[in-house]
């Protein structure tokens, strides 16, 4: 693992540490493993079981939604979407955002100018308001979603990278590089990369966790992926009409997506005091 | 201080020529106005349409509607409504009183609280309430805003019956929007508030506060939350963005009739002049009040000036 590199693993103790992987490890391996954990993929209807309070039948934990389906498997399985939209956008956004960053940052100039400018927008235009306006008029869906994301998140590392490039292109070791001819695209990617990829790594862990959160909204709105396909955000709009009947409903989906982004927010937490001691990312 | 305010008015008004662009190109996208106009009025002839995109410019090219509006910005025309034809200012000028007034409860309920909190943690710097306080922070960070609605409900609607769960009545109905806002605002603050306390608890016009024997609260609350107010009130103030957008949200869990609410309707009847509208105006507000905080803290500390 990526700990054993760093001289704070004897800070492996520590509770955020722990509670984070258990949170987040625990979450995504049952995620994972819906297929064989639950066959039926939460989907069997199953009437005469509609509306079931939690443990009111051993084979239905959690009880049944009001179309009679399990609850618990619905809710693992309604992570996938979460955990898709998280990882892949944040992916995309950090590809994008190193590769702005570092150019904008070595070369300055008209790019490093564009970037600037698209954070000032970006900092001026919730993204929220951004994805409705966007999704009423495109559609949403799970790659619509995403690609909204990047879009609206790759400043944020373009501006960490640049402002790291900026503190680091002077320094010895790569004006030494420079001076014996190794190639820009190797300074970028092998010189600068490494030494400041740090910060970025926590920024990524928090923006997962805030993707959820913003999928889960967005869904929930009725905006973001099909209401057919189990997700937190679906099962909770659903769950609203049957507040005063079938408590269930509405906490179970909530609380996974409590559990799940405690959890990356506590990794990230604990990532920052480990990457990232000076606190680029603190604010 | 000239060239500061010059670059900074500049930067505003680069900002919001990119927003209103960005979302008038994406409203463009829906496809002709005309035909939405026209729905259910009958029969519509080929003839009729051309009358109504004659009436409302559309056939003109996108860059010199894109500035019709912005003529009509300026003097506070946003256009008119599909639903109806009502002027899209008034309803947005409607629904902005509703949506101001959560804005200042929740960062009301969120200073109240993470100051005292964020101070504690300054002070036991390390020990329980630090951690303590560290963790009910991150839970508060976790929260989705909108199921800290439904629960709100739940537990204060349904079980308790205490509070309406919807609509903007009486102050009774603030409570829980204010709290949802107001609790994930404070998650952020406490923490806020705890870095720059600790930064200022080191400086020594605390020390010879300490030295001349004044008690602890006065310390801690006159001497050195003074000082910290300048960095807070510029945080606070940035925040406002992320505060609107959650608000948007959160209306549509009580029913707010804000401008959440307005959006949510012109989405649902395809009605984007007044979606526009809505966008516009938030955004409008939210780069107005970071460029207030931005020149006050120039004018209050000269460093910042020479970025």
């Amino acid at each position: 693992m990526l700990s054993l590199n760093f001289p704070s693993l004897r800070r492996f103790k520590n509770f955020e540490f722990i509670l984070g992987i258990l949170l987040v490890g625990g979450i995504a391996a049952a995620i994972l493993l819906s297929g064989w954990l639950f066959p039926g993929g939460g989907s069997d209807i199953n009437l005469a079981m509609r509306l079931l309070p939690p443990m009111a039948e051993s084979a239905y934990p959690l009880g049944t939604d009001p179309l009679g389906r399990d609850l618990l498997a619905r809710v693992v399985i309604g992570g996938e979407i979460s955990l898709k939209v998280g990882v892949y956008s944040a992916l995309g956004a950090v590809m994008i955002g190193i590769v702005m960053g570092l150019v904008s940052g070595y070369y300055g100039g008209i790019i490093d100018m564009l970037v600037m400018r698209f954070a000032d927008v970006q900092l001026a235009l919730p993204f929220i308001l951004l994805a409705i306006t966007f999704i009423a008029v495109i559609g949403g869906g799970l790659t619509n979603m995403i690609i909204l994301l990047i879009i609206s998140q790759w400043v944020q590392y373009a501006r960490l990278v640049r402002g790291s490039v900026l503190s680091l292109k002077d320094r010895e070791f790569i004006l030494s590089a420079q001076a014996i001819g190794v190639r820009d695209v190797r300074i970028l990617f092998q010189h600068l990369l490494p030494n400041l990829i740090g910060p970025v790594i926590v920024l990524m862990t928090l923006n997962v966790a805030n993707n959820i959160l913003l999928e889960s909204s967005l869904t929930f709105l009725g905006l973001g992926v099909d209401p057919s396909v189990p997700s937190w955000g679906g099962m909770l709009a659903e769950g609203r009409t049957y507040l005063q009947t079938a408590w269930w409903v509405s906490v179970f989906p909530g609380l996974a997506i409590l559990l799940t982004v405690l959890g990356l927010n506590l990794l990230g937490d604990w990532l920052r005091d480990t990457l990232d001691p000076t606190g680029r990312t603190s604010l | 201080m000239a060239k500061f305010l010059f670059y900074r008015l500049l930067q505003a008004v680069f900002v919001v020529l990119a927003v209103t662009l960005i979302v008038s190109f994406a409203i463009r996208l829906t496809g002709d106005p005309a035909v939405m106009l026209a729905q259910g009025a009958g029969s519509i002839t080929e003839a009729d349409l051309e009358r109504i995109r004659e009436a409302l410019g559309l056939n003109q090219p996108f860059i010199a509607q894109y500035l019709d509006f912005l003529r009509g910005l300026l003097v506070g025309d946003l256009g008119r409504s599909f639903m109806g034809g009502t002027q899209v200012s008034d309803l947005v000028g409607r629904a902005l009183p509703a949506t101001l007034a959560l804005a200042f409860a929740s960062l009301f309920v969120s200073i109240a609280v993470s100051i005292p909190l964020g101070i504690k943690a300054a002070v036991s710097r390390g020990r329980w309430p630090d951690q303590l306080i560290r963790v009910l922070s991150l839970i508060g960070l976790s929260f989705p805003n909108f199921w800290l609605a439904i629960m709100l409900v739940l537990l204060f609607s349904i079980t308790f019956n205490l509070l309406p769960p919807s609509g903007m009545e009486g102050w009774s109905s603030f409570v829980m929007p204010a709290a949802t806002m107001g609790i994930i605002l404070t998650a952020t603050n406490v923490r806020l508030v705890r870095t720059t306390m600790l930064d200022t608890l080191r400086s020594q016009y605390v020390m010879v506060a300490r030295a001349k024997g004044l008690s602890n609260t006065v310390v801690l609350y006159k001497h050195a939350l003074r000082n910290c107010s300048i960095p807070l009130i510029t945080y606070f103030g940035l925040q406002f963005g992320g505060l609107l957008g959650g608000i948007v949200v959160v209306e549509r869990v009580f029913n707010w009739p804000g401008l959440g609410t307005l959006a949510f309707e012109a989405v649902a009847a395809r009605d984007y002049p007044v979606l526009q509208g809505v966008i516009t105006v938030l955004s409008l507000l939210i780069i107005t009040i970071n460029l207030l905080v931005d020149i006050a803290y120039g004018l209050v500390d000269p460093r910042v000036r020479k970025d």
